[in-house]
């Protein structure tokens, strides 16, 4: 087997140092009636051309996003992802590391967590960020629950704009819990009162902007709200490129700020793995969940980087930790600080910019088609469609004709009773020609 | 070009001093500053054109339709007033700086493809390079999670494929794919528990988990987080959890027990079919962290044990890579009577093909206790974990488990006559466990002979884990060792045992001395934290 350098030589004469006849004496511990007496029933060994041959015929079995006009988002966005990051994220040294929990030797890793955090933290306009969670919507359900600490209360407000994933997280995580969660009906129209949601067993209130439906949201009145009755607001960003030109989260008020990072760096790879971004206000940082990586000076005075404040980790706090989160999305971080890196200042706003201004012109495009209504007002790189007729049936009629259209609404919440509604995503990587096919398409199956 | 002509060929002057040098490099070790300290606001990395026959105004979000200087029109935004006022305060570097800060932080870096990375319970194995390439598929990578379901039949047929492999190896009767890592498969895992308690009308009295003493951090933080009272299961000198012990906690308020099996102690629990069987039959589950299966991958299967879930690392059984800390991938498998009650989505077979049910109200039967995460799961690492599968086959992995048992016990037979082994009872799985007791007296810590070990080349072993036992030192080698490798590390472990013995404390006390960084100041890092990068005072007056 090539991946297992012993040979049966060396096996035998490292049995003979060990003292024992046979590996199974090594295997003394496991009930004789439960030791497997041979392989279990699966197919055998195979080279790697057999094994490129099987995966490549189930790959093909699928209509990759590049292939077609594609517009689908909805909290997964497609975008271009330069050639310089999937190479050095390959680096053996990146790709085959642990956590770094040796510091000496994990540097690379714990620098660029460093540089991340602050990239994060400027973005979402906050003053901490953490090294990473799984991904945006495990993120919220973290954000909730650090809010439930900070205030010492544990009822949670839910918008309607909140992605319905990312709620159903939020409701499942909370019913375990003990805790008592308030979901707002869907707002297409971004339309709620949700100040008057908020009251004084209030922990914290979640916001989506851009919403699921697209909807740009001033967050400055609901801080305000928040603030009024003592609880906390919590912005969920899952389009992190709207903040090349969208005010940040942090300058309107947010006191956490869970952010969905595949945008930048990542494919969209059938829902993961992604990388979800944490950031939160200082005087919080000791409630704050998952890995933090800090400045420090080694026995010389250089400076490095280490992680820290472990203290309010599981493998030190075990049942009183803040969190059961180990692992990260290491990989994954990397991948979104090095598109970060090569974009900068200038190539987010300019890519930012790019993305708006496709999905308006599309917009307009939609908005002139006979029966076709386009309901989101202010929007990034995605709005929601009102359509004549069931949104998943014309989706589907939309795939036959080769064109990806969009979310029907009724995928991501099936008894929310809004079976017209499609959500449509337009970034940088969609042409001309594609918006032409789309349209083109959508007047003949409407 | 090369001139022999003239230049001298000659070693040079053996005896010389290395000396400090002006940039504070070493040859190949190179200082990178950070990313902050070289970039700039206005240099970028990426080349974007401007969409053709539009043009935002240079004022961002003014809306005028007045033509700019380039002729084009000027756009009319939709951002509803709420564009940024101010700049972020990134920076940016071009392609070839940007190359270079990442190839050089990556050279500080210590990774499986180094060296041998014995970090015990951490599963560090080879990761082939054939995975990375499947995973690169445009069919798997460039697929979106809410695309029609037709046109992902391959992809959900490859996670149903996954599943039946991880269904064959552990004989258990269910599995939920979506969990992230490891973490959050003990969570859903147990929020399946949970769920079931509460189907059976006990949600209010059966509200204790039983955990060991010697389990990962992971597990008692995992049930308090869902509102589980937590009581620890005290270990046994042997190092295993014996079943009377589980026996004296077990009443009418126990919803479960969280054992790892094989133990953090590196051993297999000899009576884990008893504790299995004493659970169930008080009317409690039994939650196994999967964290070891790479000792019994094809040589016990789980189910068999009586197990109710576990979860597996895709990223240490299945060697998906850890990448510095993730991606994971945590799968949890469900045994019959936990299988009703597992997480959305899941995938069912129909007469058109596999359909993956995102919802409640199409959940049929089953009575899902609702989603733990948005989308499907880690596909990137599902693909790697199948490749891993299919390339092993059964009777590779088999061999694999068989080897990293073998592997292990090589090295605890190499060096048990000059470290203290705590557990001799018991052969170890995949994983060796000393204990400090053979340091005592000599000056020399664990985490000295830790960092020692780092100056020899060699990541050093888990340590201080499992907490059970004094100066634990857990080693790991996985299957991955030549025999070649083993040996040289076994004498390299020995040479410093002996010399920690014969006290010579100042090459540990002050170790390592070769690494990119002497030994770093946590205590300072945590007592006031730096966590992001701010610029110098001046830098920042000048702005205000």
């Amino acid at each position: 087997m090539r991946y297992l350098p012993l040979t049966a030589e060396d096996r035998s004469a490292m049995l003979a140092k060990i003292g024992v006849d046979h590996v199974d004496a090594l295997f003394a511990d496991i009930p004789a009636d439960k030791l497997l007496r041979g392989p279990v029933d699966l197919p055998r060994r195979k080279g790697e051309a057999e094994v490129e041959r099987i995966l490549s015929r189930m790959a093909a079995k699928n209509v990759p996003a590049a292939s077609v006009p594609f517009f689908v988002g909805a909290g997964a966005y497609r975008h271009h992802v330069p050639a310089t990051v999937d190479h050095l994220i390959q680096r053996s040294e990146f790709l085959t590391s642990y956590t770094p929990y040796q510091p000496e030797i994990a540097q690379g890793t714990l620098q660029y967590l460093f540089e991340f955090q602050t990239q994060v933290a400027l973005l979402t306009g906050m003053e901490v960020a953490n090294a990473s969670m799984y991904d945006g919507s495990t993120g919220t359900g973290e954000a909730v629950l650090m809010a439930h600490r900070v205030t010492r209360r544990n009822k949670a407000v839910l918008s309607g704009g909140l992605h319905p994933h990312y709620a159903e997280v939020v409701k499942t995580l909370s019913h375990m819990a003990g805790d008592t969660v308030v979901a707002a009906p869907p707002s297409p129209k971004a339309d709620e009162d949700l100040a008057a949601l908020i009251d004084g067993e209030t922990s914290c209130l979640v916001v989506q902007n851009p919403d699921v439906f697209g909807n740009l949201r001033d967050l400055r009145p609901l801080a305000a709200a928040c603030q009024a009755r003592g609880a906390l607001l919590i912005a969920v960003v899952t389009e992190i490129v709207s903040l090349g030109l969208v005010e940040s989260p942090g300058a309107m008020g947010a006191d956490i700020v869970v952010g969905e990072g595949q945008s930048l760096g990542n494919g969209l790879n059938f829902g993961g793995p992604y990388v979800g971004l944490f950031a939160a206000r200082q005087k919080f940082v000791r409630q704050m969940p998952g890995r933090l990586c800090g400045e420090t000076v080694d026995a010389e005075g250089k400076r490095g980087f280490v992680l820290t404040l472990s203290t309010r980790e599981q493998h030190i706090r075990r049942d009183k930790a803040t969190s059961n989160i180990c692992t990260n999305s290491g990989l994954c971080c990397l991948a979104f600080t090095i598109h970060m890196t090569l974009l900068g200042e200038a190539g987010l706003a300019r890519l930012a910019r790019i993305n708006h201004a496709n999905a308006v012109k599309l917009a307009e495009m939609l908005g002139d088609v006979r029966g076709v209504e386009v309901l989101t007002g202010a929007f990034f790189n995605e709005f929601t469609l009102k359509l004549p007729g069931n949104a998943a049936a014309i989706v589907e009629r939309l795939a036959a004709k080769g064109v990806l259209a969009g979310v029907p609404y009724s995928r991501l919440a099936p008894a929310a009773g809004l079976d017209d509604l499609m959500i449509v995503a337009n970034t940088e990587v969609n042409t001309d020609e594609d918006r032409a096919a789309f349209v083109g398409a959508l007047k003949e199956v409407v | 070009m090369l001139n022999n002509q003239g230049r001298p060929t000659a070693a040079g002057a053996a005896g010389a001093q290395s000396h400090p040098t002006f940039t504070g490099n070493r040859a190949l070790m190179i200082e990178e500053a950070l990313l902050f300290e070289i970039g700039r606001a206005d240099v970028t990395g990426v080349d974007l054109d401007e969409p053709e026959g539009i043009a935002f105004s240079s004022e961002v979000g003014t809306g005028s339709r007045e033509e700019n200087a380039s002729g084009k029109r000027a756009f009319k935004h939709r951002l509803g007033g709420l564009e940024r006022k101010g700049a972020i305060g990134l920076v940016g570097l071009s392609e070839p700086e940007t190359m270079r800060h990442y190839v050089r932080l990556s050279q500080k870096n210590y990774g499986i493809d180094t060296g041998l990375f014995p970090l015990g319970s951490c599963t560090m194995k080879h990761n082939p390079r054939l995975n990375e390439k499947m995973a690169r598929l445009p069919g798997f990578a460039d697929v979106h999670p809410l695309q029609p379901q037709s046109t992902v039949q391959g992809a959900l047929e490859l996670v149903d494929e996954l599943a039946r492999w991880l269904l064959a190896l552990t004989g258990t009767e269910a599995v939920a794919m979506s969990p992230k890592a490891g973490a959050h498969g003990e969570l859903a895992g147990m929020m399946a528990i949970k769920a079931a308690i509460e189907a059976r009308g006990e949600a209010e009295t059966r509200r204790v988990v039983l955990v060991p003493e010697s389990a990962h951090g992971t597990n008692p933080a995992t049930a308090a987080l869902i509102g589980f009272v937590v009581k620890p299961v005290p270990a046994r000198a042997d190092g295993t959890v014996h079943v009377e012990d589980v026996r004296a906690l077990l009443g009418p308020d126990v919803a479960a027990i969280m054992l790892t099996n094989p133990n953090t102690c590196g051993i297999f629990e000899p009576q884990v079919v008893e504790i299995a069987a004493a659970m169930h039959a008080a009317g409690g589950y039994f939650y196994c962290d999967g964290a070891n299966f790479n000792a019994i991958v094809g040589k016990a299967r789980p189910g068999d044990l009586g197990i109710d879930a576990m979860h597996i690392n895709l990223h240490k059984t299945f060697s998906t890579p850890h990448g510095g800390g993730g991606p994971g991938a945590g799968p949890v498998v469900l045994s019959a009577r936990l299988a009703p009650f597992a997480p959305l989505p899941f995938l069912r077979r129909t007469e058109t093909g596999l359909e993956l049910v995102e919802d409640r109200a199409a959940a049929g039967e089953s009575r899902p206790f609702g989603r733990v995460t948005a989308f499907h799961g880690q596909m990137g690492m599902f693909v790697r974990a199948l490749a891993y599968m299919l390339s092993h086959g059964a009777d590779g992995m088999r061999q694999a488990s068989e080897d990293a048992v073998l592997n292990a016990n090589y090295i605890r037979a190499g060096l048990q006559d000059l470290m203290s082994v705590p557990f001799p009872d018991h052969p170890s799985m995949h994983e060796a466990l000393f204990d400090d007791a053979w340091l005592k007296d000599t000056g020399v810590t664990t985490l000295d002979f830790a960092k020692a070990m780092i100056d020899e080349g060699y990541h050093p072993m888990t340590m201080y884990f499992p907490l059970v036992v004094h100066g634990a030192m857990l080693i790991e080698p996985t299957e991955s060792e030549s025999r070649a490798a083993l040996d040289l590390f076994i004498m390299a472990l020995r040479d410093l045992a002996l010399r920690a013995k014969r006290g010579e404390t100042e090459r540990f006390a002050g170790a390592p001395f070769h690494a990119p960084r002497r030994r770093l100041d946590e205590t300072r890092a945590a007592r006031a934290p730096v966590l992001r990068w701010t610029p110098p005072e001046p830098v920042r007056d000048a702005a205000e």
